[in-house]
């Protein structure tokens, strides 16, 4: 069993370690987690005492009206954001009074896919993905280039390996920045509306995508989206409003 | 260059594709950062040859030791001393020879319109205390009134003027109501106080200057015997002479003095200086606006690497490179246009510009640091990258 997950792993990054990340912790795990935006008078609360404990290898689905906290939840798990009240711990670690430094750390654990493509306009397609693998130093720059060119080939982009973003359709955009989050191999991937910029058939091969990564890497997926499209394929849908975690089905 | 700079760095250059990506604003920068070295070259220039002209009289010289009056800072504003003061020093064991020398300013004014402010050098031309075969070979004809030498690269003269004198035809002007006959040339050069020099004897100077008296000259040059130091000499003399109206020093030591002038209290030296700094920071002002305004538009994607899990010396690092890619490239540019503009101006005042090594290197230098402290002070901008705002 173990032979054959390393083998198909190795379909999407060749030194995978897949029996390690069988001994990894819960990735995500928050406790009575609130939070709060602006001081004094205007002061308003976003979030109020989440629980929620997501499993390895899980694609779940975070649903809810703008405005009902869902963001603020990714901003925070993701280390992107303070934690002021309440406990996170990502990967075992936890945020709340973590240091800088070792909230970089774990940021590099994690994959972020943005609804705007955030690319860098001055790299191409094979740079910007380099960009995702670099962060982890000299070693993994060693096999980048295979890296990154096969993540891209398997997101069907193998022939615009190096345009620029500006050259490439909105479609192909969010595709690189897919590649980015995932050519890291990381633990956990945020995802914001990912398929939002694509159509039907592409955003389907995205979600598709994610999914099979967690069920052969065990990574763990995070997606905020409104599209029905995709639903079908979550393993989980939580559903927020006003801060508070409304519904939780799988 | 990307795949040398990726070697160079360890990592993807994007401060270099960055900076190649926007070709007008990189081509705006590095014009920036060429003006800035050619206003700071260009002021090097002028201040390289204030300090030169300054010490190049001194070396035709032949003297030791200069006594001179305590109110004089340089050869053009050389105050008087009694001629007293030279019989006292000829009296002080281990003086081999001591002279009188006049210095005065000249007009020269041409029949085509064209004038050349002269130095005029006066000596005795017994001991004749100057260096050079050109000037020692015509110590018999100095003798003679109103007998001149002519500075051949004096600003201004006609060059067949010069080729008359060359070939043996002395050539006449009028001047201060005499004629003035010049013999032969010899070569100091233009300076920023005078257009060239003119060495007359003594006697041929009091007869232009009516109004200075051979009881007072300007300096005494004075030689010491083999056998002495020229160090002790000058403490002795500096014992014997009063220190009220007769001050003692080494030629080198007062030429020093006299470019320490030129260079720090006058107000020309002051200005090429100040021209410097200007250049400086307008070099600093550019740079900083490029880099700024690159720091601000690539807010977004730096905010998605810190959320990948850049450092934030990562992101110091692409400015500095970008800082450090303009210094470079602007220089050249920068060094040439200046070379040009050297000779340029070399052949149009006579002023000794020139370009050395040593001066290229410390621009080269100045530029990366200049960049450096722009780059720095634009980094403060990074702050506003906030992967916070990117869902």
């Amino acid at each position: 069993m173990v032979s054959v997950v390393a083998e198909r792993t190795a379909e999407i990054e060749p030194t995978s370690t897949a029996v390690e990340a069988a001994e990894k912790p819960v990735p995500i795990e928050t406790r009575k987690l609130s939070h709060c935006f602006g001081i004094g008078e205007t002061r308003k609360q976003v979030l109020y005492d989440i629980d929620l404990r997501i499993e390895r290898g899980e694609l779940t689905i975070l649903m809810g009206a703008s405005g009902s906290g869902k963001t603020t939840l990714l901003t925070l798990i993701g280390c992107l954001r303070a934690v002021e009240d309440g406990s996170v711990k990502l990967l075992g670690e936890e945020l709340n009074g973590a240091s800088e430094e070792t909230l970089t750390q774990c940021r590099r654990r994690l994959g972020f896919i943005f609804q705007a493509h955030n690319l860098h306009d001055s790299l191409t397609a094979m740079q910007n993905v380099r960009m995702g693998l670099e962060v982890h130093g000299a070693d993994a720059m060693r096999r980048c280039q295979i890296a990154s060119a096969h993540i891209l080939t398997l997101l069907g982009l193998e022939d615009r390996l190096d345009y620029l973003p500006a050259n490439l359709s909105g479609g192909q955009k969010q595709r690189v920045a897919v590649a980015r989050a995932l050519v890291g191999n990381p633990d956990i991937v945020f995802a914001d509306e990912p398929t939002a910029a694509l159509d039907k058939d592409s955003g389907h091969h995205v979600v598709a995508m994610l999914k099979r990564l967690a069920k052969e890497r065990g990574t763990t997926i995070l997606m905020v989206t409104h599209d029905n499209r995709v639903l079908e394929m979550a393993d989980r849908i939580i559903t927020m409003e006003d801060g508070q975690i409304l519904k939780d089905e799988r | 260059m990307t795949a040398l700079l990726t070697r160079l760095l360890g990592r993807l250059p994007i401060g270099w594709l960055q900076l190649v990506h926007n070709r007008m604003r990189l081509l705006a920068a590095l014009a920036g950062v060429a003006f800035a070295n050619i206003l700071i070259f260009m002021q090097l220039g002028f201040l390289g040859a204030l300090a030169s002209t300054t010490l190049t009289p001194y070396r035709a010289f032949d003297a030791g030791i200069l006594i001179m009056s305590p109110e004089t800072n340089t050869l053009g504003d050389a105050g008087t001393l009694p001629r007293q003061r030279m019989y006292q020093a000829l009296s002080v064991p281990g003086v081999a020879s001591a002279s009188a020398v006049f210095t005065g300013m000249l007009e020269w004014e041409r029949e085509n319109g064209g004038t050349s402010s002269l130095r005029v050098i006066g000596i005795d031309p017994e001991f004749l205390p100057l260096k050079g075969e050109d000037i020692i070979s015509m110590r018999d004809r100095l003798r003679l009134e109103d007998v001149a030498l002519l500075d051949q690269d004096t600003r201004g003269v006609p060059a067949d003027v010069l080729k008359k004198v060359r070939t043996g035809n002395p050539v006449s002007f009028e001047t201060a109501g005499r004629t003035i006959t010049i013999e032969g040339l010899f070569s100091i050069g233009a300076g920023f106080g005078s257009d060239g020099y003119l060495i007359v004897s003594d006697q041929t100077f009091l007869r232009l200057f009516p109004s200075r008296s051979s009881g007072a000259p300007n300096y005494i040059f004075v030689n010491a015997d083999p056998s002495v130091s020229t160090v002790d000499l000058v403490e002795r003399l500096r014992n014997v002479l009063p220190a009220l109206d007769a001050r003692v020093m080494t030629k080198d030591d007062a030429a020093q003095a006299d470019q320490d002038y030129e260079l720090t209290e006058r107000p020309i030296g002051i200005i090429f200086g100040f021209g410097v700094a200007i250049g400086i920071l307008v070099g600093i002002i550019i740079v900083y606006q490029v880099l700024s305004t690159d720091v601000a538009d690539h807010l977004a994607e730096y905010a998605t690497f810190k959320a990948i899990g850049y450092r934030q010396n990562f992101f110091l690092g692409i400015v500095f490179e970008e800082a450090i890619i303009l210094a470079i490239l602007g220089f050249v540019p920068g060094l040439l246009f200046s070379l040009v503009l050297y000779s340029g101006v070399s052949a149009a005042t006579g002023l000794p510009i020139a370009m050395d090594a040593s001066r290229a290197i410390a621009v080269l230098v100045g530029t990366i640091l200049m960049c450096a402290i722009s780059g720095a002070i634009a980094t403060r901008r990074l702050a506003a990258a906030d992967p916070a705002d990117l869902f």
